[in-house]
């Protein structure tokens, strides 16, 4: 242990491999983005795409949220709200939420973080994105087809999703972008593994690995077990629609509960899919924006660790009506869930304590994620008990229970782009703007949810373009309405930051005095990442080298926030 | 190596364990497939790991008191800029397209697939570039 107690080298050693130029007489313009297979430059195009997807989806729900403002709303017929609703969701969950998460920014970041020069198999990291892109397009081309797009919502069920009820070409474009999706993110998920396993830089191992790679390899190991079986039950879904198969339909002998089976057995690792690598963000951006380390270090892996080893044995309490599971099993494992949850969640705000706590737009959004998981966190716990879900299965409490959490993850999902971004494109974005649009989209996020958990308890039921008059229920779903739109604002705001500060405030190499070796290398980093990189002897080695008067200690053992020297906190 | 081994080995055996409750308490049958093959897909790699990481020398990344020299040398091949990927994904737009379309969108998809497999691999001999 004496080891690690010593100050860090002074001087940088040369990298295994060190940055070079020698590609750099490569192809321009668009034939370097369809060619490219540098891990930074397929994460930007993820970026890209994935918000584009959000604003997509983003527009739809605004359209819903405006059919609901009345009691019998006439924007859009009843079929087309079909649409727009299984659109919304297959759009935002598909498409925006795991592309954003374990396609953007992991591909920026998981090679930077452990000081690799690129990901594993580069190849096959640019197929996942187009791959994921024509997946997309295919996805949305339904709404240009002669019966609409996809109307069965977003999880499809049988006997709704067979040729009968559901027939035309929107539902098989719907099952296709699905398929490729679906590879593009088994192929994202082996190459994680295999960078995370076979590319860190000597000296990081895996005890010292930032907690947002960590939360992405245990992502990926979830992404490998879940997203097989959704691509297989989509083949069996297909087969049944146009080759005569029986698998989901009575009439020939089927089970219809065992597409819910296997869309679950998916669907729900799939959120801890969507929800760790976000988690994995918070917790650099609280650690660094506290000025501590990270707190609780190993007790942040292991939670991760038991969330993915819970998550495979929780799928059927979205089943709990259906009569035929096994409600015990699936109750005692869902409320088992909310252990390491909550753990994570003291380490964040314990991350925190008597921490020197920098208000930037990052930290001000991964506060909003605290406050905003939490409210769907504790309602998730009481849909995890049967009798309580028997009654508001289908209504907007569950609505509004996973939009809680979605929208953490959107403000989760802006922290990381306003901590990241800065590394990607070598610019800071405009914090009075982000501030301004923290505040509209956390305050627009309890604006638009809390209504819809009171409507969901008087029973209002989901998926409905028309409800009861009563004038209660129209002031309530008004109020979500209002919410909407201000987080519709609010993605506006975005949107202007970006083109207002488009090359304006450079960031620097290391503009947060961040911990992880991404902030040790240039922004935007060079071909292949690093020319140097510091000697590593703890999980925060690049805040270790830039304050070397202070002991990279073990975990458990750091010096308390008071004995850290004034002149050490930079000026934002 | 070691470490990677345990978490897999970890994951899979409290999958077999969940696989025997489910197994023995519950009236349907997906859901234990399911889970037994997840204990499977931990299991497989990580006991080769674990066999493999007891017969190697602890690599660098494994080491807490490595410097950054004991890495020196290679570390792997990254290619360059490359156009397959790009044609495999293409092709397999069509082959999807033929699902929904028609068969005749197989032969775009199928020449675009096939050709992109050679394309690349024949790429992966030279060392890539467009």
């Amino acid at each position: 242990m004496t080891d690690l107690l010593e100050a860090p080298a002074p001087a940088p050693i040369p990298a295994p491999v060190p940055a070079h130029e020698e590609e750099h007489h490569g192809p321009t313009g668009i034939l370097k983005w369809m060619t490219s297979t540098d891990h930074k430059v397929i994460g930007l195009s993820y970026t890209v795409t994935s918000v584009i997807m959000l604003v997509i989806g983003g527009i739809f729900a605004e359209i819903i949220r405006v059919q609901l403002s009345t009691p019998n709303g006439s924007l859009v017929s009843l079929a087309q709200y079909n649409e727009l609703f299984t659109m919304h969701g297959s759009v935002m969950i598909y498409l925006f939420a795991g592309p954003f998460a374990f396609g953007a920014l992991a591909n920026i970041v998981v090679p930077l973080q452990i000081g690799a020069p690129d990901m594993a198999f580069p190849r096959l990291n640019a197929m996942s994105y187009w791959l994921y892109l024509f997946g997309s397009i295919t996805m949305l081309s339904g709404f240009f087809t002669a019966g609409g797009a996809a109307n069965f919502g977003w999880v499809a069920y049988a006997p709704l999703s067979n040729s009968i009820n559901t027939p035309g070409a929107g539902a098989d474009l719907w099952i296709g972008g699905l398929l490729l999706t679906g590879f593009s993110a088994i192929f994202t998920g082996v190459n994680l593994c295999a960078t995370v396993f076979y590319l860190r830089a000597p000296g990081m191992t895996m005890f010292r690995m930032p907690i947002f790679t960590w939360n992405l390899m245990v992502t990926a190991i979830l992404i490998l077990l879940a997203f097989p079986v959704l691509t297989a039950g989509l083949v069996m879904l297909y087969c049944d629609r146009h080759f005569g198969t029986h698998i989901f339909s009575v009439a020939g002998g089927g089970v219809p509960v065992l597409w819910q089976h296997i869309f679950w057995f998916w669907g729900h690792p799939e959120v801890y899919i969507l929800a760790l690598p976000f988690f994995g963000m918070v917790t650099e951006i609280i650690a660094v924006f506290s000025r501590k380390p990270v707190f609780g270090y190993k007790g942040m892996v292991f939670a991760t660790l038991s969330i993915a080893a819970l998550s495979l044995g929780v799928w059927a309490h979205h089943m709990f009506t259906t009569g035929v599971v096994l409600l015990p099993f699936f109750s005692i494992m869902s409320l088992l869930i909310a252990v390491p949850t909550g753990i994570k969640m003291f380490n964040w705000i314990g991350t925190m304590w008597r921490g020197e706590i920098w208000f930037s737009t990052a930290m001000l959004m991964a506060i909003g994620f605290l406050i905003t998981f939490l409210v769907g966190g504790l309602t998730g716990i009481y849909l995890a008990s049967p009798p309580l879900d028997f009654f508001t299965h289908d209504t907007y409490f569950v609505v509004a229970h996973f939009h809680s959490i979605v929208m953490a993850l959107v403000l989760g999902g802006m922290a990381g782009l306003y901590y990241w971004g800065p590394k990607i494109t070598g610019y800071l974005l405009n914090e009075t703007i982000g501030k301004i649009q923290f505040w509209f989209l956390f305050i627009g996020t309890q604006v638009f949810t809390i209504p819809l958990y009171i409507l969901g308890l008087e029973g209002m039921p989901r998926r409905v373009a028309m409800y009861a008059h009563d004038p209660q229920w129209k002031l309530l779903n008004d109020v979500s309405t209002l919410g909407a739109i201000l987080i519709g604002v609010s993605t506006v705001l975005f949107v202007v930051n970006i083109v207002v500060s488009w090359k304006k405030y450079p960031a620097g190499d290391n503009p947060w005095d961040a911990h992880t070796l991404e902030w040790f290398t240039t922004s935007p980093p060079p071909h292949h990442n690093f020319y140097r990189l510091p000697q590593i002897r703890s999980e925060r080695p690049t805040w270790d080298y830039n304050h070397p008067g202070h002991q990279a200690a073990p975990h458990g053992h750091h010096p308390a926030p008071d004995a850290v020297p004034a002149d050490e906190v930079p000026v934002p | 190596m070691k470490v990677e081994a345990k978490i897999l080995l970890g994951l899979g055996l409290f999958f077999g364990l969940m696989f025997a409750v489910y197994w023995r308490w519950s009236i349907e049958d997906a859901g234990g497939v399911m889970m037994f093959a997840g204990m499977l897909l931990c299991l497989l790699p990580g006991s080769y790991y674990y066999w493999w990481s007891r017969r190697m020398k602890a690599r660098p990344e494994d080491n807490p008191y490595a410097t950054q020299t004991q890495g020196a040398g290679v570390v792997g091949a990254f290619p360059g800029s490359s156009i397959w990927p790009f044609t495999m994904a293409f092709g397999a737009f069509f082959v999807v397209l033929a699902l929904v379309f028609g068969v005749w969108f197989l032969v775009p998809g199928l020449f675009l697939m096939v050709w992109a497999m050679f394309g690349g691999t024949a790429e992966g001999r030279r060392g890539g570039k467009v």
